[in-house]
């Protein structure tokens, strides 16, 4: 075989110059990644102590004081979201995946497609007018509507794409035994995709739990403690962005903070997220 | 002998295209049926009819009469569910259920109908894994996962796993064509074993497995059945030509 001549060395020479073009192109992704991490923690650090962690913020010009509410805020407007979009997402995930045939299947999907796509602020002001301008006042249950919009989505189409992923030869198993369909799609489908499951749910959280702006006029901000859901609370995008705005050196440096924790907090649970899904035995 | 199942003009489709055409059989009780033919001929999926399975195909249809015990199984009031109940099935591929113990495999189909207790679990299990011929191999690992056995031994789960729901009917659909040769003879031997019990079906590629196992065999051809006679018959002497060309191997 003539392997050699104009034609292969001109191959070679291409395939070479695209793979340096592309890995280029991952180094500059990753980079930049890091450097983002790498300049929030350099900017943040100083800021974070026990105090931030425990104590409510301070006045300007009073020294210490943390982010406890905004954390803790975060985590129960989070919570919330998550408490209904996750349901409603796998259920119609089930839907599409186990019984969805047709138009009215493809257009669900279609939809959930096109919400994936609405920019945050948006879900943030659907929030405003079907919560907070009929209850009079923002709240931390608008703001958990509004990142339940954004999860919704994410976890449709994560959820059917993992419960693809289930062979079709266990249904038929499980359905040959007698077990009708819709307890074959909770002890069959949904324990073997369970791993996935979680997983898509988690990253889902990830994803809004950095979200600001839909929370700027629905969970609005609080600088005191705060566990009521029809009341202003505080969270740490929000937090974040207030302190970032304001003209004071001390509130930047706890902006950064907030960022570093923020991030970290994300980061976590993609690594429980990753770990969970390679938790699985036999799969 | 009485004829626990006997199908009458039974067509099935996927979507328009036709799989099986006006297919009348009869099947004796306790006794074991070898279903042949050439891929594609519609012998999965005729026995998918026998249990309704078919019918959860997307787009899949069937139209005729299925009577087991002298009932049809397509009539109005038959509950699908209750029905797969009396006709435990085994596929191609082992298929336990991944999340669950060999012993949960073995009472996944019981556990539809009333909780057990641990104990319960392991006394059912040990009793249709031995009448799975897997229990000697099985017994000091009860609580591992389904998965983590050999090919040849997860088919023999899944048998225990079927005949766990204690029905009177075992369809196989190619049971052995995934596994090694000695896992194949265990499953054969279990097969002359269980036909004492249950009314047998199995569909195979491997002629040698049916003139082995079956006393009776059906030779399916495109969607028809083109000759259904005493196993030694069909290979010996068969009547139709082009029964006699598959079974020496003209074609097929």
């Amino acid at each position: 075989m003539n392997g050699g001549g104009l034609g292969y060395g001109r191959r070679k020479l291409t395939g070479h110059v695209m793979m340096a073009g592309s890995l280029v192109a991952a180094c500059i992704a990753v980079a930049l990644l890091f450097w983002i991490i790498g300049y929030v923690f350099i900017k943040g650090i100083h800021g974070i102590n026990l105090d931030f962690f425990t104590e409510l913020p301070t006045p300007v010009g009073v020294e210490g004081g943390g982010l406890a509410n905004a954390i803790v805020g975060s985590i129960i407007v989070v919570g919330m979201a998550a408490l209904m979009a996750v349901p409603v997402g796998v259920a119609a995930a089930v839907y599409l995946s186990e019984y969805g045939r047709g138009l009215f299947a493809s257009s669900v999907r279609f939809v959930a497609d096109v919400l994936a796509g609405v920019p945050a602020i948006v879900a943030g002001i659907v929030a405003y007018a079907l919560v907070v301008s009929r209850m009079g006042r923002f709240s931390a249950f608008s703001g958990s509507v509004a990142l339940a919009i954004l999860m919704l989505p994410i976890i449709i189409r994560s959820s059917e794409e993992i419960f693809k992923t289930v062979p079709n030869t266990l249904r038929e198993a499980s359905l040959a035994l007698g077990i009708p369909r819709w307890r074959t799609v909770i002890k069959v489908v949904l324990r073997t995709a369970s791993g996935g499951l979680v997983t898509g749910i988690m990253l889902a959280v990830a994803r809004v739990g950095g979200e600001a702006a839909p929370l700027l006029f629905t969970a609005f901000s609080n600088s005191f403690w705060s566990l009521r859901p029809d009341q202003p609370m505080a969270t740490l995008p929000v937090q974040l962005f207030n302190y970032a705005i304001s003209p004071y050196d001390d509130w930047h440096e706890k902006a950064w903070a907030a960022a570093l924790v923020l991030i970290f907090m994300v980061l976590m649970l993609n690594i429980a997220a990753k770990m969970y899904a390679h938790r699985r035995p036999g799969r | 002998m009485t004829d626990k199942l006997k199908v009458e003009a039974l067509s099935a489709w996927f979507g328009n295209n036709p799989a099986l055409y006006d297919i009348n059989i009869a099947m004796p009780e306790k006794s074991v049926t070898a279903i042949i033919g050439p891929s594609g001929c519609g012998k999965s999926t005729f026995v998918r009819c026998l249990n309704r399975l078919h019918e959860e195909v997307p787009g899949a249809s069937s139209r005729g009469i299925v009577l087991l015990d002298g009932e049809d199984v397509y009539s109005p009031g038959v509950d699908p569910v209750l029905l797969r109940r009396r006709m435990g099935m085994i596929f191609q591929k082992p298929n336990p259920f991944p999340t669950m113990s060999i012993a949960q495999n073995v009472v996944a189909g019981i556990l539809l109908e009333r909780r057990m207790s641990k104990s319960e679990v392991e006394e059912s299990a040990e009793k249709y894994l031995k009448l799975a011929a897997l229990w000697d191999e099985v017994k000091d690992k009860l609580h591992k996962p389904g998965m983590s056995l050999s090919g040849g031994q997860q088919q023999r789960l899944c048998i225990a796993r079927a005949l766990a729901v204690e029905p009177e009917v075992l369809l196989a659909d190619e049971p052995a064509s995934a596994l090694d040769p000695i896992s194949t003879a265990k499953v054969e031997e279990l097969f002359m074993d269980l036909k004492e019990r249950y009314t047998i079906i199995v569909v195979t590629h491997n002629m040698q497995q049916a003139a082995r196992i079956s006393d009776k065999t059906a030779f399916f051809l495109t969607g028809k059945l083109v000759e259904y006679d005493a196993t030694a018959k069909i290979f010996t002497n068969p009547s139709r030509k082009e029964t006699e060309d598959y079974v020496t191997g003209r074609f097929g």
